[in-house]
């Protein structure tokens, strides 16, 4: 076997090698290794590496556990004893997570072998990766196109074999859309499925973390891993947790999918359209009903987020004032040039403009017209979904009305990169479970092609349902066997 | 909604205590002002009778066990500190 062969193994294949012992852990963190310093600069999907400490876990590790001997990239807002943890911000370049967040720690009691640090928008804000303050991430199909955000470096890594799964985050579509534009699978789990403790908090009614990999049977083996209750985060759910692989590989008879129909609007990139109405007719030929169903509140989504999201951030960023950790201006006069100047510094454009915008949206005038009336109008958001799911078992809908973009082609308009998450965000709203999976490629002028995502979005805690619907339609399909073309690109050892 | 076009971004940055260029002032000043002109669509519904929903999903009353358990020592707590002296965070002087 090549070594590029061993990198475009999904986690359960590797798992397979392991077991069998035809690679030793050591030899699939060092191939790792080799192969994003080929091609990372070319990607610029990581932040921060440390194989001397995944080598050294490698030596150790014991294969027969659920993700044994698995290498697991992390998207850098979570924090992994020892390792940076900068939220892709200049304000915490230097900071070093002192603990392991325990979603990082399940991982590790499962084998699993943290390595680096991936890429993203500044504190998770952004969908593209550029808002990132060291480099953009590059999109592996196209290297001048985004590849999505904010856990871009997450996505862009798995899609181009330089990580077998990965970590993010998703606060609006944060792991879904740039999985979309990346043609690897994203799964956000339900709020309070898994556990925020050491997650750095961006919007706090809306956060979840969840993984990027390449298959749906990856997605449910790593939620197995980093799901349930936890002492530490009394938002997380003490409720049952499945075997999320269990129901992997059922047909799709007595399965009833809903069609939002106010998701089918003007706007949609013309092949994205046509390959959900192909997704749509192919599910429906693996036996699942598919009805239309009614989200009316879905237009004042977007508002609503934006309003909400940017309050909680206001909040949870005051908390960055260079005085326990992080950045802190030099020559300071007083102690309101000691924050104003430390949070000019540290923070970039994107972050600012939210901080602003979230503290007059909290601000006493404009409270109840704008924070107070988003959480009215989130509810009614919420009981869309509850109406809909007393009729279907799970809705689909294009995961992002646009493919991959050009890098700088968005960053000076934020209305519009707003917009684009109509598609996302509602499910953060409602703390429903959703995921991304590939469903086809664009053909551009230019020879290229570009991924296309299939949303599926689940009740609360409905995530092994949706899990069973994805595996059951990629099974049926081949597109997550393709690579990008970087990912050809020969690994020698 | 009149508010919209009310954003006073110089003084909001003064809230939030976060110092801005005039530049980005003035370039936020516009780009917000965009923002919460679209956010505007929120007054068009009826809201009356409905509760604000804080939580997707509302948990109540989580307690655990309030037991001692070791956590960082005062070194590793100030392992990120930007400045500190005598195993404490030096901060900038609040009282003249």
């Amino acid at each position: 076997m090549t070594l590029s062969d061993l990198l475009a193994c999904n986690v359960t294949e590797l798992q397979a090698l392991l077991r069998r012992r035809e690679v030793s852990p050591r030899e699939v963190v060092e191939a790792l290794h080799t192969r994003i310093q080929e091609i990372d600069p070319q990607i610029d999907a990581y932040l921060s590496l440390d194989f001397e400490e995944a080598l050294r876990q490698a030596e150790v590790a014991d294969v027969t556990l659920p993700l044994g001997g698995v290498p697991i990239a992390i998207k850098d807002m979570i924090s992994v004893a020892g390792q940076p943890c900068t939220c892709g911000s200049k304000i915490l370049r230097n900071y070093r997570a002192l603990y392991d967040a325990t979603l990082v720690r399940k991982l590790r009691a499962a084998g699993a072998i943290p390595f680096g640090k991936t890429n993203m928008d500044e504190f998770a804000m952004g969908s593209s990766t550029e808002n990132s303050s060291v480099k953009p991430a590059r999109n592996p199909w196209d290297l001048s196109r985004v590849p999505g955000g904010s856990s871009g470096g997450s996505a862009a890594a798995v899609a181009a074999d330089e990580a077998f799964a990965a970590l993010g985050t998703d606060t609006g579509g944060s792991i879904r859309q740039p999985a979309a534009l990346s043609g690897v699978v994203g799964l956000k789990p339900s709020y309070g499925r898994v556990s925020r403790f050491g997650v750095v908090a961006f919007a706090s009614s809306l956060d979840q973390a969840g993984p990027l990999t390449k298959t749906v049977r990856d997605s449910a083996l790593l939620l197995n891993a980093i799901a349930g209750a936890d002492p530490q985060d009394s938002t997380c759910l003490n409720e049952p947790i499945p075997d999320y692989t269990q129901h992997l590989g059922r047909d799709l008879r007595g399965i009833r999918l809903g069609l939002p129909r106010e998701y089918m609007v003007d706007g949609i990139d013309p092949q994205i359209r046509a390959a959900i109405d192909a997704a749509v007719a192919q599910l429906r030929s693996l036996g699942a009903e598919v009805v239309d169903v009614s989200l009316p509140h879905t237009e004042y989504a977007v508002a609503a987020y934006y309003m909400i999201a940017s309050a909680e951030a206001s909040a949870n960023l005051a908390r960055y004032d260079g005085v326990r950790y992080g950045h802190r201006a030099e020559n300071i006069q007083n102690l309101f040039d000691h924050y104003g100047r430390t949070r000019e510094e540290g923070f970039g454009a994107e972050v600012k403009r939210r901080i602003i915008l979230g503290t007059y949206v909290l601000s006493s005038g404009y409270y109840e017209a704008y924070y107070d009336r988003a959480q009215k109008v989130r509810e009614l958001i919420r009981r869309d979904f509850g109406r809909a799911f007393e009729k279907v078992d799970a809705l689909i809908s294009p995961t992002s009305p646009d493919l991959a973009f050009p890098i700088g082609e968005r960053s000076f308009d934020p209305l519009r990169m707003y917009l684009a998450d109509v598609f996302t965000i509602a499910a953060n709203l409602a703390g429903i479970c959703g995921i991304s999976l590939p469903c086809g490629f664009a053909k551009m002028n230019d020879g290229k092609q570009l991924p296309i995502g299939l949303q599926l979005l689940g009740k609360p805690l409905g995530e092994a349902t949706i899990l069973q619907i994805a595996h059951a339609y990629e099974q049926s399909t081949e597109w997550h066997k393709q690579r990008p073309p970087v990912a050809a690109t020969p690994t020698h050892a | 909604m009149t508010e919209a076009a009310d954003i006073d971004v110089a003084h909001v940055a003064k809230l939030a205590r976060l110092n801005l260029s005039e530049e980005e002032t003035k370039l936020f000043q516009t780009q917000l002002r965009r923002v919460l002109d679209y956010a505007a669509k929120l007054q068009e519904l009826d809201t009356s009778g409905i509760e604000t929903a804080a939580h997707a999903v509302p948990v109540f009353n989580v307690l655990r066990d309030d037991e001692p358990r070791d956590w960082f020592s005062a070194e590793e707590a100030l392992s990120n500190a930007p400045r500190q002296a005598n195993g404490l965070f030096v901060v900038t002087k609040v009282v003249e």
